[in-house]
């Protein structure tokens, strides 16, 4: 009789050890390249928490991947794997951009900064919002159209910023820097006004927003009626169709509301580091989304959680690409990559072994009867 | 000036060749493995991976032929370990295909740092390290034909003559595909499990083990497409070197419908746009002006997009494609 296993080892133990698998694969790697695996760990870890502003770079990349990991994980609620992350924010950005480059000259630096947020969502919902269209009255599988339109928003943001967005007299294909105050406030500034000196670092108030962002998804998805059916629509059309709703209007929604959250991730690196759009400012934080979502079990307290581990991974990999000779940033993709793979496709791979543990013990315990 | 066009299509031509291959020989790995009911997202990282591979164990030993095994073994290898996830462990196939991706991004540079310490390249190979062109006979005989010998003779020696053996390999594999996916009784199964795979249990054959050996079918067609790009096209691994042709192959291999002939076709009118489009990089055409090469090269995804929606056409992919076959009890 196979048994059921606990809500702590399914949540807790399991995504652990698949986690566990990945870094143990991931040492061994490190050290067939003739590295030591523990000497590695050592500095990722003060790389990414202890270091001086360490901290805040952690939480800088995690911001990122809260925003993606979300965008991913409100759309597998309802099925739909969207793995265009990537390009929404892209076209996000490019939303709060325009409306930057647009509005500076006119208006005070403040209210360009509340225009431009709801364009960096309402471009990226935009560009989630085709797919998702596609899908539900096209029959288009969701997965390709939302690879091919990373590809085509990549390809529309070299042929912009390259183009008619490039700054007079640049050279580098990235539009002219936004006026003065067209940002969003850094903590190490924030943090100096209450008399609090910290260490600089890109940590700026997007975290705040992506925060916020983790409570509102966790409201919509189990405290709202549209998140029910959204999660009703992932188990079953049929009875959706029944309870009077039309999948084909909530799967638009969703992905909507997905590329939405895509979309803002270009605040914290625009708005909050770049003060103007340059190209690849994405740097495929949309594809780590999916390995938060993943690992998060697509929830926002895990999303949040697996963002920080990226996040601390980013950090600590750039800190390792210095210490190490042989060891360059791209370990990290490495490491996500394996995440990834035992974290989502091998997601039930230990399943087994546990069960057989877990009901050993059980047994084991309850002495023989 | 009518032959300086002439001879410029026929180069467009020779382009198109050279840059389709690669797409060739993975879109027919797709059409292998999504007709078995595996969707494959992973040829790009599939291709990377053996790319590098057959650089590296060119650059090492200073064979290509040791290169091009190692790149199918190296290919075949993640091929099975996306079947291990898929098949056996009933894992997303998407995200199985999308780690594969990343985890070939990572490990490349890695291990290409670790060995050459050139930034994740590999050392530029030499001649003998690489499959050269092959000069086809006959070019002077054709060329002195009366009347077509001239136009005749740049088609041949331009466009048929002076490929690798690779680019010969990957219009073979072409026929091998629709031979043994429409001639044969294990192509009649690889169809069925990706179709209706009840029916193929029923009759007694492993649904599992045709999924597996289409996915290590797959991975040869993909090494073959790695290697092509490193130690043939190319002379030496460059980091993401395969730029996205993986997803192009598997966007040609929906634009074909799956089936090898028309994705061919596919396969060759990408490489076309992407040969036509560096070919027109600056260059002031007559009534339009200069065309946006960025916009040439976003075609093969706008098309496959818009098929997709079926505006144009259908795309009708394998019935159970996608589904992990749990055998009934």
């Amino acid at each position: 009789m196979e048994q059921k296993l606990p809500r702590w080892i399914d949540i807790g133990l399991l995504p652990l050890i698949n986690i566990l698998a990945a870094f143990f694969v991931a040492g061994i790697i490190i050290a067939v390249i003739g590295e030591n695996p523990f000497a590695a760990l050592s500095v990722l870890v003060k790389g990414a928490f202890i270091y001086k502003g360490a901290l805040g770079y952690t939480l800088f990349y995690a911001t990122n991947f809260i925003f993606t990991g979300l965008a991913v994980a409100v759309a597998f609620h309802a099925s739909l794997f969207n793995i265009g992350g990537e390009g929404q924010a892209m076209v996000g950005g490019l939303g709060l951009g325009l409306v930057a480059l647009m509005l500076d000259p006119l208006l005070p630096p403040l209210l360009v900064v509340f225009i431009a947020l709801p364009a960096a969502v309402v471009f990226g919902a935009f560009w989630g919002v085709i797919p998702g269209w596609l899908q539900a009255k096209r029959g288009s599988h969701i997965v390709i159209t939302t690879i091919m339109f990373n590809f085509i928003a990549a390809s529309l943001m070299v042929w912009l910023l390259a183009g008619m967005l490039m700054a007079p007299g640049q050279m580098s294909p990235e539009t002219r820097s936004f006026a003065d105050g067209v940002a969003l406030a850094h903590f190490h500034t924030l943090l100096s006004y209450g008399g609090i000196s910290v260490a600089k670092s890109p940590l700026n108030l997007s975290f705040v927003i992506a925060l916020i962002a983790c409570v509102a998804v966790w409201v919509l998805i189990w405290r709202t009626r549209l998140g029910y059916v959204i999660r009703a629509t992932g188990q079953s059309e049929q009875a959706v169709i029944y309870a009077g709703h039309s999948p084909a209007k909530i799967i638009i929604i969703t992905m909507a509301i997905s590329g939405g959250l895509a979309g803002l991730m270009a605040l914290n690196e625009i708005l909050g580091v770049q003060q103007r759009v340059i190209l690849n400012f994405t740097s495929g934080y949309g594809f780590t989304g999916i390995a938060v979502a993943l690992m998060g079990r697509n929830h926002p307290i895990g999303i949040l959680l697996a963002s920080l581990l990226f996040g601390a991974l980013y950090q600590g990999g750039a800190e390792l690409d210095f210490e190490f000779q042989t060891i360059t940033r791209e370990m990290v993709l490495m490491i996500q990559g394996l995440i990834i793979l035992f974290s989502g496709a091998l997601a039930y791979m230990f399943n087994p072994l546990v069960t057989r543990v877990f009901s050993s013990f059980i047994s084991a315990s309850k002495g023989p009867e | 000036m009518m032959a300086e066009l002439w001879l410029q299509f026929v180069l467009a031509l020779d382009a198109t060749i050279r840059m389709s291959t690669p797409l060739i020989f993975c879109a027919m790995a797709g059409i292998f493995s999504e007709r078995s009911g595996i969707i494959d997202i992973s040829l790009e990282g599939k291709m990377l991976l053996s790319a590098f591979a057959a650089a590296s164990l060119a650059a090492l030993t200073g064979s290509a032929m040791i290169g091009l095994v190692g790149a199918i073994i190296i290919s075949v290898l993640f091929s099975l370990l996306h079947g291990f996830a898929c098949i056996t462990h009933k894992g997303n196939q998407v995200v199985s295909g999308l780690a594969i991706n990343i985890l070939a991004s990572g490990l490349t540079v890695t291990i290409g740092f670790a060995i050459f310490s050139q930034g994740g390249q590999t050392p530029f190979l030499g001649r003998e390290q690489r499959f050269m062109p092959l000069e086809l006979p006959f070019i002077e005989v054709i060329e002195s034909l009366p009347i077509i010998g001239p136009s005749l003779g740049v088609i041949y020696s331009e466009v048929i003559s002076g490929h690798n053996i690779l680019v010969w390999l990957a219009f073979l594999a072409v026929i091998v595909t629709g031979y043994v996916l429409f001639r044969t009784t294990f192509g009649l199964r690889l169809r069925a499990v990706g179709e209706k795979p009840e029916a193929v249990d029923t009759a007694g054959v492993s649904v599992s083990w045709m999924r597996y050996k289409a996915v290590i079918i797959a991975g040869i067609l993909c090494g073959m497409a790695g290697a092509y790009l490193s130690v043939a096209h190319g002379g030496g691994f460059v980091r993401e070197m395969t730029a996205g042709k993986g997803y192009i192959a598997l966007a040609a291999m929906i634009f074909g419908n799956w089936r090898p002939v028309p994705v061919l076709l596919a396969c060759l009118m990408f490489g076309f746009l992407e040969a036509i489009a560096a070919r027109l990089q600056g260059v002031d055409l007559p009534v339009i002006g200069q065309v946006s090469t960025d916009l040439i090269l976003v075609l093969p995804y706008v098309l496959t997009v818009i098929l997709l929606a079926g505006f144009v056409g259908k795309a009708v992919p394998p019935r159970a494609i996608g589904v992990p076959y749990a055998k009934e009890r």
